[in-house]
């Protein structure tokens, strides 16, 4: 139906019965529509949380894995969870200050030409799959190096920098430029007006960002299969090995024929889904608190 | 991205008339630096896998395009991506199907029908969906979906429709492509709805009142007014949600089975170009198949160039002339 009819059928009343109908088909759709996404939400959550709730315990987290066939006893993934925190600890060491360099200086330096293209070009970084980003990894560090933790990191910085570039940018956007301008006739160096002043400002969107960042990183398994994934079942926190991941050894886990593999998939699954959600629910929190900070304070 | 301009122009020139100092120096070549290694490192991904791909480039040269094949035996080596290029299609392009109708539902949902107590909470429930890690969904896709959908959905199908070649005899594991097709389908869902939603939130309300002052009813004035505005932008949200599925290695690794060949059965497995490279990670056997993996991972690339170029391209056309600004939230 063109505007134009519309608008006809509209002013006239045209056949009123018929349109209610089909107004409330549409709503009841939308409806639907709702409730299947929240559905789905409550199915994955809750199958994973009854299914790793019995597993959980405190063995997960402080037993290794036995070697060999023939190994009894308690069971846990102490070396995954151990690994998980030195690879998502490196990498968002490498991320955060490059991606608070590269906002700075896109909203306080650069000229628009080149802002433009930087943003685009984080943009194309965004979207690249985290899968190509292993491999590129894999071709940069791991061939005739071989495998770290140091390369996993890297590959989640990958995935981290613009994630944190953005979310720093959006909030450095928002500090009022009459606060910069104050400082400035102060007679302070704009490089001090921009670390001590400016900068200040923005730390609740810089942490609002890197947690959504961490969130996403801690559960990424794809760029991690490549670099960091050939381990032992030791308990290990040298980054210059490869380490065990919790992501991994869930991917492996469910690829195992034994039933007790997957029991502890399910528990490993339970406790990442709780912290990803957890992180990015705390993050939208954290970011919706700061951006009403910063409008206020204006 | 959104306002970054409002800095004038005089205090973002720092040098204007002034002495240089150091500092402002030292602080704008470190940030400089580090947005200019950000932006080459696109670059540096590119060139990174047109190296690793090159001995499997120069062997099999764009027919690896077109070919079904996988063979690493040595003295038989063979290997294509026409298998892998069609299931990426067929997965992507049917979740994606599947995904926008619900999405743009609830993204209408959240923004014209849902009572404002709702409104928030099911708008963050929605964007936790895009927050659960993909090795958890493929996990419940192996042991809770998989089984379901074996088990109830693909026999009805099957017994009612099998005339259509895509509804075939369900396979006995459970790995099956309509599996991957339904978790892509969760997994963009959340993506596409987000940005629907603000889109939809962007639409003037004098528009939106106009409209039904005109005695229009709720769906005409969505139709007549909310799609037309937020048009460009959906289809934006629909290529960057495509680039998503087409990207997704781990869930869809886990749930669909694997297998070289084309067939049009949609209850039988097969692979997509990130599933197989997924796959293969501990059991790359020659150096001519561990390059033909970098090369799917090389036409993987150049499609979310395009994929993310486009969309942005979408955007910045549609947006100049009617102000939008499209903040893709979340995983990417």
């Amino acid at each position: 139906m063109s505007s134009h009819n519309l608008t006809r059928a509209a002013l006239r009343s045209e056949g009123l019965p018929r349109r209610r109908a089909k107004n409330r088909a549409m709503e009841a759709l939308a409806w639907l529509a709702a409730a299947v996404a929240m559905g789905l939400l409550v199915l994955v959550v809750w199958s994973v949380a009854r299914r790793g709730w019995s597993e959980l315990n405190l063995d997960l987290i402080t037993k290794t894995p036995a070697s060999g066939f023939l190994a009894t006893g308690k069971q846990g993934l102490a070396n995954a969870f151990a690994g998980t925190l030195v690879i998502v600890a490196v990498a968002t060491l490498m991320a955060l200050p490059t991606g608070i360099l590269v906002a700075v200086y896109l909203n306080e330096f650069a000229p628009a030409a080149v802002r433009g293209a930087v943003s685009v070009a984080l943009d194309v970084l965004n979207g690249v799959p985290a899968i190509v980003i292993g491999i590129f990894v894999y071709g940069l560090f791991v061939l005739g190096h071989g495998q770290s933790a140091l390369a996993g990191s890297f590959a989640l910085a990958v995935i981290m920098l613009p994630l944190v570039a953005r979310s720093t940018m959006e909030v450095l956007a928002l500090v009022p430029s009459s606060l910069r301008e104050a400082s400035l006739a102060l007679g302070i160096p704009r490089w001090r007006t921009t670390l001590s002043v400016v900068l200040p400002q923005t730390v609740g969107g810089i942490v609002t960002g890197t947690t959504l960042a961490v969130a996403r990183a801690a559960g990424e398994t794809a760029p991690l299969l490549f670099t960091s994934s050939i381990v032992g079942t030791q308990l290990h926190w040298n980054p210059h090995h490869a380490l065990q991941s919790v992501p991994v050894a869930i991917f492996e886990l469910s690829e195992s024929p034994d039933p007790q593999d997957h029991a502890r998939a399910w528990a490993a699954a339970l406790i990442l889904l709780l912290f990803s959600l957890f992180a990015s629910l705390g993050g939208r929190w954290l970011a919706t608190r700061s951006r009403r900070r910063i409008a206020t304070s204006r | 991205m959104s306002a970054a301009g409002i800095t004038p122009d005089a205090t973002r020139r720092p040098f204007a008339g002034r002495r240089v100092r150091f500092g402002d120096l030292a602080l704008q070549g470190v940030a400089g630096a580090a947005a200019a290694a950000a932006t080459g490192l696109v670059g540096l991904i590119a060139w990174k896998l047109i190296e690793g791909a090159w001995p499997s480039i120069t062997k099999f040269g764009v027919h690896f395009v077109t070919r079904v094949a996988w063979n690493p035996v040595i003295g038989k080596e063979a290997f294509g991506a026409a298998s892998f290029l069609f299931g990426t299609a067929v997965t992507s392009l049917i979740a994606l199907a599947l995904a926008a109708p619900l999405a743009i539902g609830v993204a209408l949902f959240l923004t014209e029908l849902a009572p404002r107590a709702l409104r928030a909470p099911v708008t963050a429930l929605v964007e936790t969906l895009a927050a659960i890690p993909s090795v958890v969904i493929g996990l419940w896709g192996i042991y809770v979906l998989g089984p379901i959908l074996r088990d109830h959905v693909e026999p009805s199908l099957h017994s009612a429709l099998g005339f259509i070649p895509l509804f075939g005899p369900p396979s006995s594991s459970g790995s099956s492509i309509f599996t991957a097709i339904v978790v892509l389908t969760i997994m963009i869902l959340p993506i596409v709805a987000s940005i629907t939603r603000e889109l939809f939130l962007g639409v003037p309300r004098e528009q939106k009142e106009g409209a039904l002052a005109l005695g229009t009813t709720r769906w005409e004035m969505v139709r007549g007014v909310m799609f037309p505005y937020a048009r460009g932008g959906i289809a934006a949200a629909l290529i960057l949600g495509l680039g998503r599925a087409v990207g997704e290695a781990i869930a869809v690794t886990q749930v669909i089975g694997g297998g070289v060949f084309i067939h049009w059965n949609l209850f039988d497995t097969g692979d997509t170009l990130a599933s197989k490279i997924a796959a293969s990670y501990q059991g790359a056997a020659t150096n001519l198949e561990v390059a033909s993996l970098v090369y799917l991972a090389l036409i993987l690339l150049v499609f979310s160039l395009l994929a993310n170029l486009s969309a942005q391209w979408v955007v910045r056309r549609v947006g100049r002339r009617q102000g939008i600004g499209l903040n893709r939230g979340g995983a990417g």
